[in-house]
């Protein structure tokens, strides 16, 4: 061995910041010789929370989203559109179309997207329970609000194909020109569809 | 003599991951270079004027910077981002299969004109053909040219005797068509027809404007996409893919 190691406890910790992700291995030994110079109570106020967040988050029944109440405060909350459903392909991806205030309706979330060069097909998402949501009727339109790349195309146009059959509305987020975008560095296929989704003044 | 820091090439994206906050890492194909892989940094936030640029199967011109390890992506601009493909689902999986294919089978930075130019005009016939199963063969059987692993069609593998116009044996391990007297006894071998040696033959030599002439039935076409995907799952000893997911779509059909 190349000189003394750190005691014991320091080294575990260590190893476990390490498996985080974007933590390399010096920032795991920073991190952990923060924590060890830290107040005791705050110390203990991180660990509780970790533990809290693993024990008390599951995912909701209805929209699939992580919560600590079931169902979550979305799907009970008063004064949402339950005609509309918006699909999206993580957890994450909700927090900024909440933001916009415009979106009054439910969400459902994929956890992941169909990815046919990484071998995730259509059953390693929260397809079904989809399916099974769509069922009672109450759901008049659905919007796929995957992200523009490739594999949420391709989920986008799955789900489509599967869900024409119900007669439910089925909207795409439009795609075109973001705010602060410049036109010159603009890819074709982006400008088309803000060509073709132009709209009067 | 020291290569260049600073590079321009043509490209064709093979593939993209996601790393770190907002970048993509991308395997690409170029003419002169092969596969290489990049890194596109800030590419996936909505304001990046590379993002756009950098979707597979997009065919586009790159300016890269050459990094310790990964190539880095400075300018990019898209030549043809082959949009039929990105609105069918069927098409669209058979443009991931082909760059799934050439993103396996190939080398990092050996040279790529045939693969690339073939690569290309594949992509491009699959957004017009309507013939997507014969384009996606002769793509597989020229590739296979391409890359040195063309299955020997015309005489027997193992006595060497030109083959007759019976039911005759394709052997993966051996890379071709055996007689019925020396491949019936391989374990390996599975029965191929006189007509997809043929129809094999004729896609394998052909250019594809007189290959497109060519008609399979269902069954045909059935029996050399087996024969080639055994071949093919041989010579790189794992499934590809997205060939799962053509088979779920193909199970399943599009209304």
């Amino acid at each position: 061995m190349n000189g003394p190691l750190p005691a014991r406890p320091i080294a575990r910790l260590i190893e476990e910041f390490h498996k985080l992700p974007g933590i390399g291995p010096k920032s795991a030994q920073r991190l952990t010789y923060h924590l060890v110079r830290m107040p005791q109570d705050e110390a203990r106020a991180l660990a509780e929370a970790i533990l809290a967040v693993k024990e008390s988050i599951v995912l909701c029944s209805v929209c699939q989203n992580i919560t600590d109440t079931d169902p979550c405060a979305i799907c009970q909350g008063t004064g949402r559109d339950r005609t509309a459903v918006c699909v999206v392909e993580e957890p994450l991806d909700i927090l900024p179309l909440e933001r916009t205030g415009e979106f009054r309706g439910l969400y459902h979330v994929l956890h992941g997207v169909i990815s046919p060069m990484e071998g995730i097909g259509p059953d390693d998402l929260k397809i079904r329970e989809l399916l099974e949501r769509l069922k009672d009727e109450t759901v008049t339109e659905v919007i796929l609000a995957t992200n523009p790349n490739l594999e949420g195309e391709a989920t986008a146009m799955y789900l489509h194909r599967l869900l024409a059959p119900l007669g439910i509305r089925i909207t795409r987020l439009a795609r075109g020109l973001p705010f602060g975008a410049d036109l010159e560095y603009a890819d074709e296929a982006t400008l088309t569809r803000a060509l073709e989704g132009r709209q009067e003044l | 003599m020291t290569a260049p820091k600073v590079y321009k090439t043509e490209a064709i994206v093979l593939r993209r991951l996601n790393v770190g906050e907002a970048d993509k890492l991308l395997v690409l194909f170029t003419p002169t270079l092969g596969k290489v892989r990049a890194i596109a940094r800030g590419a996936r936030r909505p304001k990046s004027r590379l993002g756009g640029h950098l979707e597979v199967p997009c065919h586009c011109t790159l300016m890269l910077a050459r990094g310790q390890n990964l190539d880095i992506v400075t300018q990019a601009q898209t030549i043809e981002s082959f949009l039929p493909l990105r609105s069918d689902l069927r098409r669209s999986s058979q443009a991931l299969y082909a760059a799934e294919l050439v993103e396996q089978l190939t080398a990092e930075h050996g040279e790529g004109y045939a693969v690339y130019g073939l690569l290309l005009e594949t992509l491009r016939r699959l957004c017009q053909d309507t013939n997507q199963e014969l384009v996606m063969r002769h793509f597989e059987l020229n590739l296979l040219t391409h890359l040195g692993y063309r299955p020997q069609l015309y005489s027997c593998l193992e006595c060497r005797a030109a083959l007759k116009p019976v039911l005759n044996f394709f052997s993966p391990h051996l890379g071709g068509v055996l007689c019925p007297a020396c491949g019936g006894c391989l374990p390996d071998a599975r029965p191929i027809s006189p007509n997809a040696v043929k129809a094999m033959r004729f896609m394998a030599e052909s250019p594809y404007p007189q290959a497109s002439r060519l008609r399979m039935g269902r069954e045909l076409s059935e029996e050399i996409e087996g024969l080639l995907r055994r071949y093919i799952l041989y010579l790189l000893e794992h499934e590809v893919k997205s060939v799962q997911f053509l088979d779920l779509l193909r199970r399943e059909p599009i209304c």
